[in-house]
């Protein structure tokens, strides 16, 4: 029988050599992600149902990456990476980066893949919705809550139910003026933030396959955005390359079947693409940049799991080269490392680094910082009636602090080109 | 389980995310210190724009300024109800509040896994947007027996979605309850 490949994970995960979607299948885990706003109440769920005295499953398929609330003076948010810290020890979990030492690492979908915990093949659940940006790797990735993650804190298993999947397939050779974010807005305009709900949202084609793997990483991330269970990409070179200088850990990859059955499959040419930008409040409220320009910004922001990557930072440092920004920007590395090449990369024979600080953009060390809001003494969270144009994945009210606020979506290379000017920029006016 | 839930309804708009539900910045409270979970039923559904909180009329808080809980026991909501994050916060400041139920066109996978196996709030699930007919304030009773749910202020009975294979679950009052029913969680583990 022909299957997809989010239907062979699920498959090889439930010992079984064929799945139906629809049906409900137990599920073991590979990795269980959690980080410093899900971690305590997940420990104190794991606790009170297995006992006081409760080992994990199995401490080194347990990932602990605090990132969404550190640079704080929050006394809560400190406690809740005190108790992170303790719980590591009394279970001696081995991968458990703590803040304030040299093992901090930052965002945790991005943290993981550096690592080497992202594997071709294997089953991922991560206490935070953004779980599934590691489908880029051709596994499966999807968030829970933390009751769910206790379960498999004790049992090393899940249910879930086996989902229908969606493709969607780019043609074409990507243009210089395209991210990855242009092409997901594109997507969560036509199908809307439900339009993908219990469902894989598959990715395929060239102009897929031309991408690096953190524009991949971008693609997967905001597979939840339309109410995806994950996204997936199947591995290739590219994936095997990025793997293997990380882990020596077996891997398997898996593709779909020619034949295999979908929900619904969507053909684009990106060479037929524009720049678009999601307008608040809604990640589906899609516009092309160019109808929209002109609209006034009171601030610029480009980090996050899914916008705070290399490639994003070199795409921004194209346009922000020997230019001044107008209004606050706020550069914020995902990860220690992306701060780190902020330094060692260089464009025309500048850092990156240099040529943000040149621009008057102010950056930030690595965390998830604004993108959520946050506590009241986050850099770059919005107040009053800031319109922001953000490489964020998300723009509910509310979601980046102000929820008078207005936040656009949009790709790296359309955010510095609005903090040039002040308003909403279609990139090719800098390109 | 009560087979009859009974109650005032807060009528809510589509895609009410997570971060309208509980706003992220007050995640940092304790879930299991009792004082501190109180705060989790003060801002429940704070991220509500006003306009949008509370309709058809909107103005009207889930939870009056001061307060810890809300009147409001059925929250009847269109299509998406929870999307965004997967903070499990989520149903848990609803249930904190004073939530029972919700009622909703469509929920996001999380928040409905959340609800189901934390046994906080039991989401069922409508195909008529009764958002638009129920208002705020009105008395109805949702029977848990016969998926209806009926308002009493304006006496009209609804045919709901059965809840189908959570149903279990959610009589059990959660996944660990249920695994241990039903022997999952030694077999398994």
């Amino acid at each position: 029988m022909a299957q997809t490949i989010t239907q062979k994970i699920f498959a090889r995960a439930a010992n079984r050599k064929f799945v139906d979607p629809g049906q409900s299948v137990w599920l073991n885990v590979d990795v269980l992600l959690t980080h410093d706003v899900c971690g305590p109440p997940t420990f104190d769920i794991f606790k009170q149902e297995f006992g006081p005295k409760a080992k994990v499953w199995d401490p080194s398929k347990v990932v602990v990456l605090p990132d969404h609330y550190i640079f704080t003076a929050n006394e809560h948010a400190h406690r809740n990476i005190d108790l992170l810290r303790q719980f590591a020890a009394e279970q001696g979990l081995p991968n458990y980066y703590d803040v304030g030492t040299d093992r901090y690492r930052g965002v945790c979908h991005v943290a993981l893949a550096e690592e080497g915990f992202n594997l071709p093949g294997t089953v991922l659940f991560g206490t935070d919705s953004h779980t599934c940006t590691s489908g880029a790797f051709g596994m499966f990735g999807s968030g829970i809550g933390n009751t769910d993650a206790a379960f498999i804190l004790g049992t090393g298993k899940l249910w879930e139910k086996v989902p229908e999947s969606m493709k969607f397939t780019f043609e074409g050779q990507m243009p210089d003026y395209l991210t990855a974010k242009d092409l997901i807005l594109q997507i969560l305009g036509d199908i809307t933030t439900d339009g993908a709900t219990y469902r894989a949202m598959e990715f395929d084609g060239e102009a897929v396959y031309s991408l690096p793997i953190d524009e991949r990483m971008t693609l997967c991330n905001m597979a939840i955005e339309a109410g995806g269970m994950n996204g997936i990409i199947a591995a290739d070179a590219v994936t095997e390359a990025f793997v293997k200088v990380r882990t020596s850990k077996p891997y398997e990859i898996f593709h779909s079947d020619p034949d295999a059955q979908y929900h619904s499959m969507y053909r684009y040419n990106v060479e037929k693409m524009e720049p678009v930008v999601a307008q608040p409040h809604s990640p589906d409220n899609r516009a092309t940049v160019r109808s929209v320009a002109g609209t006034p910004i009171t601030k610029s922001y480009i980090g996050s799991c899914t916008g705070g990557k290399l490639t994003d930072f070199r795409l921004a440092a194209k346009i922000l080269k020997g230019k001044k920004v107008v209004v606050t920007t706020n550069i914020v590395p995902a990860t220690v490392l992306v701060a780190s090449q902020l330094e060692t990369e260089l464009y025309d024979g500048q850092s990156l680094r240099q040529i943000f600080e040149d621009a008057g953009c102010s950056i930030a060390l690595p965390s998830c910082a604004a993108c959520l809001g946050g506590p009241s003494d986050t850099v770059g969270r919005s107040v009053d009636n800031d319109v922001v144009v953000s490489t964020t994945n998300r723009n509910f009210p509310g979601r980046m602090g102000s929820k008078f606020a207005g936040v656009y979506l949009a790709s790296p290379l359309t955010a510095a080109a609005s903090a040039i000017t002040g308003k909403l920029t279609d990139p090719r006016d800098f390109l | 389980m009560d087979t009859i839930i009974q109650g005032k309804a807060y009528v809510l708009g589509k895609n009410i995310d997570t971060d309208q539900i509980i706003p992220a910045e007050h995640l940092v409270y304790s879930l299991s210190d009792p004082e501190e979970v109180k705060m989790y039923g003060k801002y429940a559904l704070s991220g509500v724009p006003i306009d949008q909180a509370g309709l058809p009329e909107g103005g009207i808080p889930f939870v009056e300024e001061g307060y810890f809980c809300s009147p409001y026991s059925i929250i009847i909501a269109g299509p998406n109800f929870g999307c965004g994050s997967s903070r499990e916060h989520a149903p848990f400041a609803l249930k904190v509040a004073g939530a029972r139920a919700i009622i909703a066109e469509s929920y996001a996978r999380i928040f409905y896994r959340n609800c189901v196996d934390g046994g906080f709030v039991i989401p069922f699930e409508t195909a008529q947007p009764l958002n638009k007919s129920i208002l705020t304030g009105d008395e109805v009773a949702l029977d848990m027996a016969n998926n209806t749910l009926t308002n009493l202020t304006q006496n009209v009975t609804y045919q709901l979605r059965p809840l189908g294979d959570v149903v279990n679950i959610v009589q059990a009052g959660g996944i660990f309850e249920y695994a241990r029913k039903n022997d999952l969680m030694a077999s398994e583990a």
